[in-house]
């Protein structure tokens, strides 16, 4: 159950897997396994985030989400709407405290991914691992069985998302959309609530509008606070769905460059769907390009925006370029 | 004209009654529409089922026949009521339904963004429902809720017919004793026409309370509501 098994836990993890599934991931280690010495740049990845760990950060860094997250791994994830397959056999795999961005083109099922990741939406097949457990099922008598909703709620517990229309909740003050989380779901007394929201509210600049009513902030202020609130329930996956697509142009640069700088100061495993390719470029380790519910390509954000080896890849970035 | 307005301690008493049919039905009513409206969101395919047969039952049937059920029918199977009593569930049970069907559609129209948000941050279907849902709910319910008070209101005259002095079965019988048909029934005209006004006053109050919760400043109000009012479109200003 605790997330900071993953690291360790990569014989229990694996044994955890039906055997005929453990070969089926040559790009990249299964979450379990991280740290195994299966790929180098993840071990990088480890590495960075762990020396920064140790960097004695100020106090901004203290609210950021530390310790061990866990990974993510897709295994042949099925998707439907009706009779259109979003995903089909879905396979990827993202390590623990990697930080991961999802481009391709509308439609191609980026969003669904990261709404069957916060339980939006429901698995039709396959298993989505987060960790060394399964999000959708549980063991029951050695088989697996659909998650029931108090194994979602465990599970929920380790991950955030911020959308991009921000879902602040009208009927509460920015403080009170801070604290609701942490004081009904993890239990934090008033006080501790209100430190916690404080300490986020001062990371996103946003000191002077802890009694303000979203109504009253502009889009890229109320993204902020939207992002202080996932990070006040402390995830150690965070996913973020286009966030800076509803900001006017302005205000993009700003979110990116606060999120960029939680990105680097916490070890959250990241999941980014977006279309900046410098925002891509500075928050992620790993692109990964879809279309049609399969990957098409993924590499360094370096690579895949730069010299793309497949033609579906540099079509959608020409039109991306283009708009 | 005089005599009319000399018998004020009987308009009083009636009127005092129908204040009290409404208000107690209405809190009766309040109740029962939050529970089953409640129950028609539902995940559960059984709880909805509550919902469908409470309102298609109770919407479906007079309030007067309700009323002779629990006044002259239901004591014979050995229920009894007080008089006061069976009015109030007649007309709680029936506007109960109509709110409930309030409530329901109050929920279900809340973003779905806002519910998806709620998931986000692991709230219990319980802390969804009473932390974000339902309060916010609440703007969209408040002015039909409005309507079906008054409706309720004007509803308690048919408890004359079972012998509750109510308002209109005092303007029924000072019209008797005094022969001043014109002038009782002026009366009672007047006398309902301030009480809505009264109960339309709550309800604005209580939008308005709402309306800063949800950070909104609009006087907007539905025009509807104010003609079933006969109020005129008072401005709020917030
Ligand atoms: N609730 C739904 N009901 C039916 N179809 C849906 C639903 N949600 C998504 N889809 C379909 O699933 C497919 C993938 O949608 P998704 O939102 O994941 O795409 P996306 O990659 O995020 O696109 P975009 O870049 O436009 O956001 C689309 O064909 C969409 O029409
Ligand atoms: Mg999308």
């Amino acid at each position: 159950m605790p997330p900071s098994d993953t690291d360790e836990a990569g014989p229990g993890g694996v044994g955890d897997r039906p055997p005929s599934e453990i070969p089926g991931a040559p790009k990249a280690p299964a979450p379990g396994d991280g740290g195994s010495g299966s790929a180098p740049n993840v071990v990088t990845e480890k590495g960075v985030a762990t020396q920064k760990g140790e960097v004695p950060g100020g106090e901004q860094a203290a609210e950021l989400p530390r310790g061990t997250a866990p990974g993510i791994r897709f295994e042949k994830v099925v998707k439907r709407f009706g009779s259109n397959v979003v995903l089909r056999e879905l396979d990827f795999t993202v390590a623990p405290g990697e930080r991961v961005t999802l481009i391709g083109p509308s439609g191609s099922g980026k969003t669904t991914i990261l709404r069957l990741l916060m339980t939006l939406e429901k698995l039709d097949g396959g298993l989505i691992w987060i960790g060394d457990e399964t999000l959708w099922h549980r063991e029951r008598g050695g088989k697996r069985v659909p998650a029931d909703q108090k194994h979602l709620h465990e599970m929920r517990k380790q991950v955030g998302m911020v959308f991009q229309q921000f879902n602040l909740f009208p009927n509460m003050n920015v403080l009170h959309n801070l604290t609701e989380g942490p004081v009904r779901v993890l239990g934090l007394s008033k006080d501790e609530a209100v430190e916690r929201a404080r300490g986020l509210l001062d990371m996103v600049g946003l000191t002077d509008k802890e009694n303000a009513h979203p109504t009253q902030l502009s889009g890229g202020q109320q993204q902020r606070v939207a992002i202080a609130r996932a990070l006040a329930m402390q995830p150690k996956v965070l996913l973020l769905d286009e966030v800076t697509s509803a900001l006017d142009p302005e205000l993009v640069v700003g979110v990116q460059d606060l999120l960029r700088d939680i990105a680097r100061q916490s070890d959250l495993t990241l999941l980014c769907v977006t279309h900046e390719m410098g925002f891509a470029k500075d928050i992620s380790n790993r692109v990964l390009m879809f279309d049609q519910g399969q990957i098409v390509e993924e590499g360094p954000p370096d690579q895949i925006f730069g010299e793309p080896s497949e033609q579906r890849t540099r079509d959608f970035l020409q039109a991306v370029l283009a708009s | 004209m005089s005599d009319v307005l000399d018998s004020y301690p009987q308009w009083l008493d009636g009127a005092w009654v129908t204040v009290r049919l409404t208000l107690l039905g209405g809190a009766l009513a309040l109740v029962l529409a939050l529970l089953f409206g409640m129950a028609g969101t539902s995940r559960h395919a059984w709880v909805r089922v509550l919902n469908r047969v409470y309102v298609e039952f109770f919407r479906g049937n007079a309030t007067l026949v309700l009323l002779y059920w629990f006044f002259y029918a239901l004591p014979l199977l050995g229920l009894r009521f007080t008089t006061l009593s069976a009015a109030v569930l007649a007309l709680g049970l029936n506007v109960g339904a109509y709110g409930a069907e309030v409530v329901r559609g109050s929920i279900n129209a809340v973003p779905k963004a806002q519910y998806e948000a709620t998931v986000a941050l692991n709230f219990t279907p319980f802390q969804r429902m009473r932390r974000v849902l339902l309060p916010q709910a609440f703007a969209l319910m408040l002015p039909p809720f409005g309507n079906l008070l008054i409706e309720l209101m004007k509803g308690t005259a048919i408890v004359s017919l079972v012998g509750l002095v109510d308002l209109t079965r005092v303007s029924k019988n000072i019209q008797g004793s005094t022969g001043q048909t014109v002038a009782a029934f002026s009366v009672v005209l007047v006398l309902y026409f301030i009480i809505a006004q009264v109960l339309q006053l709550f309800v604005r109050y209580a939008e308005r309370r709402v309306d800063r919760m949800l950070g909104r400043r609009l006087p907007s109000e539905p025009s509807l509501e104010t003609v079933a009012a006969g109020a005129p479109g008072t401005g709020v200003t917030g």
